[in-house]
């Protein structure tokens, strides 16, 4: 395991061993719950879920590359551990999901910027060490780039759909691909969420604090707003239930498997309003832009055109197929349980 | 296929297989690959494990197949079904097939077979005789389609050495026995790299996705001097040399793609993908579970051998990759086209009985253009 500094564990509260960390630091969980000073961070931690919930990133105390003060620090990891002890309490797993997602996203940030610190080396090799150490990702530094394996670089740009991470976009040379710090720390931002994810499932959760009651059933209410609507999946063919599947788990289905989605559900006859819901625990989703995309795709706003669903072939090219034996012989997913030969 | 044939292929192909056992050896880490064989007129038989040559031989002569294949993974336990049997890794792969590449000369020298009255007409879409659709098409590959075959190996070996740092000691290249080339990358860094990723890099090679960014374009202010160059690497110094030709015109030329727009640079990458990118089937290369002919077995398409290419440039298959007898056999042939096999030509044969070496025979009656008479 990697050796972190105070504010290393600051910035990458995931990679401390929570039980450790609170023992170092003289605390118990219980304290947590009847301290009235230590209670604030109860408080804290929840603000820290609720930010995540609501698709935002959470903003640290910590200012610039410094912790602005002594106190901070520890209060900056115990607000992490405690909203972990949290959410295992109330066992939401799409707030979990939401609340990897954005700690990854913070993590991001600062791995970034560690990466591309050039007054400080180790920094930036400690950026390089996370990076092999988590993701097995081997990154070398050459001139102003970063640059990894095509075998490595293949194993994370896959899971992109935006043609710019396609390999032929980028700079390759002799076996390697060039990128800038930017690019380097979002290649792995997947792996970051899910490796912030299964620590959180893989914890274990502890019974009920005294004090924790009122956060935690906060939380319960808070995950109401994310249970999604279910449409009947029965008749669907792969490609959709698929991506119903992939929204219904809070994954980031990308622009092409909604606009597959939304196509197929209209062209069967769904309104807009039945539609939108689906969209809800994406992570990025804002119920103005999605109505207003979803009617732009009926035909009732803007152009006029109605748009089609994409055919089979369409949608392998874009990862979106999963073809089942019943898929044989149609070129749409329309005609999905239609034709039958 | 009758009979009589079957019998004279299996007799032929034995032949072969007991006297050039010296071609039809394992490959590498045998015991970590599946094998698995056809038989004239029957399915394919599977998830076989082979460990040494003596194993291999005997499956030959004892099943007399008219084709063999073998994994290009490796797993723990070949012979176990498709789930059981842990996937290692994979040598990395491609197929090269003249049918792949459009060529102008398909055409003459293609027929077509009626499945219902057995009629060989020169390429169309029914038969000319019953007009039955139903049609098996038959290529005899010319020249031009070897020559094309290999100008695109050349292309894919450039893209690996340059690009993807693969040793040149490490690719090999085999004839398929048909109609193009089988490239086997070993020890590369993708070894160990799944299907997604290998498709993911078969777009690369074949330059299939390319935005206009990518190469100097952009859709406001678009700037002079971040388009290619040709002394870049990779696809942008490939480019250059397509889309400037020389050093004198590249100025010109970006003011042309400059003041033609966006979308239109786009419809130009389209088109070097089409001139340049390599011309590879991106369903074999992303295939991590696949069983390829063997080399050195008789591919039953042609009677012809799958065989190494010491020297790529040099090499005809018409005369390296035929091995089978010279005995004259008397066969009935239907033969619209001509072709050349060990330096003698053959053909045109319109419903005649010609006596003709072996190899020539077995040619034909893969291609099903003549029965033993
Ligand atoms: S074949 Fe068509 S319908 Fe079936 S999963 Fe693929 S895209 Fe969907
Ligand atoms: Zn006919
Ligand atoms: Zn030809």
């Amino acid at each position: 395991m990697l050796e972190l500094g105070q504010d290393e564990i600051a910035k990458y509260p995931f990679l401390a061993d929570a039980g450790q960390y609170l023992k170092d630091k003289g605390f118990t969980l219980e304290q947590f719950g009847t301290d009235p000073d230590l209670k604030q961070l109860i408080d804290k931690a929840f603000n820290r879920i609720q930010v995540a919930a609501d698709g935002k990133i959470y903003k640290s105390d910590i200012i610039g590359e410094q912790v602005s003060n002594d106190a901070t620090l520890p209060r900056e990891v115990f607000s992490f551990l405690l909203a972990i002890v949290l959410l295992k309490l109330s066992g939401m797993h799409t707030l979990i999901k939401r609340f990897s997602l954005a700690e990854a996203r913070r993590a991001e940030k600062y791995l970034e910027r560690d990466l591309a610190n050039i007054s400080d080396e180790s920094k930036k090799q400690l950026a390089i060490r996370i990076i092999d150490d988590l993701f097995s990702v081997q990154v070398e530094k050459l001139d102003d780039y970063f640059v990894i394996s095509v075998s490595d670089y293949l194993k994370h740009s896959i899971n992109f759909h935006e043609r710019e991470w396609k390999l032929i976009n980028r700079h390759v040379e002799n076996g390697k691909v060039f990128l800038t710090p930017h690019e380097t720390v979002r290649l792995i931002r997947k792996e970051l969420g899910t490796y912030i994810n299964s620590k959180i499932i893989n914890a274990k959760t502890p019974t009920m604090i005294p004090g924790f009651e009122d956060s935690v059933n906060k939380l319960v209410l808070l995950s109401k707003k994310f249970i999604t609507f279910t449409v009947t999946t029965g008749e669907h063919p792969p490609c959709i239930k698929h991506a119903i599947e992939e929204l219904e788990k809070g994954e980031n289905l990308p622009h092409s498997g909604r606009f597959m989605l939304a196509a197929f559900l209209l062209s069967k006859g769904q309104s807009v309003e039945q539609i939108a819901p689906l969209f809800k625990n994406a992570p990025d989703y804002n119920e103005r832009v999605t109505l207003y995309q979803l009617n732009h795709l009926a035909g009732a706003s803007g152009s006029g055109t109605k748009y089609t669903c994409p055919s089979c072939e369409k949608l392998k090219t874009q990862d979106l197929c999963f073809a089942i034996p019943e898929c044989d012989n149609i070129i749409n997913p329309l005609q999905f349980g239609k034709k039958r030969k | 296929m009758k009979e009589t044939d079957i019998k004279f292929l299996e007799d032929s192909f034995k032949k072969y297989y007991f006297e050039h056992s010296d071609l039809i050896r394992v490959p590498e880490r045998s015991s970590e690959r599946e094998f698995g064989y056809q038989k004239f007129n029957s399915g394919m038989t599977r998830h076989i494990s082979i460990k040494d040559d003596k194993e291999l031989h005997l499956l030959f002569m004892q099943n007399i197949p008219s084709d063999v294949y073998c994994s290009n993974a490796y797993y723990s336990f070949p012979n176990l079904p498709m789930n059981e049997k842990d996937w290692k890794e994979a040598d990395l792969i491609f197929d090269i097939d003249a049918k792949d590449l459009n060529l102008s000369c398909r055409e003459n020298h293609t027929v077509s077979i009626c499945n219902e009255c057995n009629q060989v007409s020169k390429n169309s879409e029914r038969c000319l005789k019953c007009s039955s659709t139903k049609i098996e098409k038959k290529s005899l590959p010319c020249k031009n389609c070897i020559d094309s075959s290999k100008t695109e190996v050349s292309k894919l070996s450039e893209v690996l050495i340059d690009d993807l740092a693969v040793s040149k000691e490490n690719i090999h290249v085999y004839f398929s026995g048909n109609e193009g080339f089988h490239v086997y990358v070993y020890d590369s860094q993708f070894q160990q790299i799944g299907s997604r990723e290998r498709s993911e890099l078969t777009d690369y090679i074949s330059f299939r996705g390319a935005i206009p960014e990518t190469f100097g374009m952009k859709k406001f202010k678009p700037n002079r001097s971040s388009f290619p160059d040709f002394d870049e690497n990779g696809w942008k110094g490939r480019f250059s040399k397509q889309v400037f030709g020389t050093k004198s015109k590249r100025s010109k030329i970006i003011s042309e793609l400059i003041s033609n727009g966006y979308s239109s640079f786009q419809k130009t990458l389209d088109d070097v993908s089409q001139n340049i990118g390599v011309k590879i089937d991106p369903n074999v290369t992303m295939d991590i579970h696949r069983i390829f002919r063997l080399p050195g077995s008789i591919n039953s398409k042609s009677g012809l051998t799958k065989i190494f290419c010491k020297d790529l440039t040099k090499f005809d298959p018409y005369n390296d990759a035929s091995f089978l007898s010279d005995d004259s056999i008397e066969v009935f042939a239907n033969c619209p086209i001509e072709f050349k096999l060990k330096n003698k030509k053959f053909g045109l044969y319109t419903n005649e009985k010609v006596t003709i070496p072996i190899f020539a025979a077995v040619y034909m009656i893969c291609k099903k253009l003549a029965t033993i008479a």
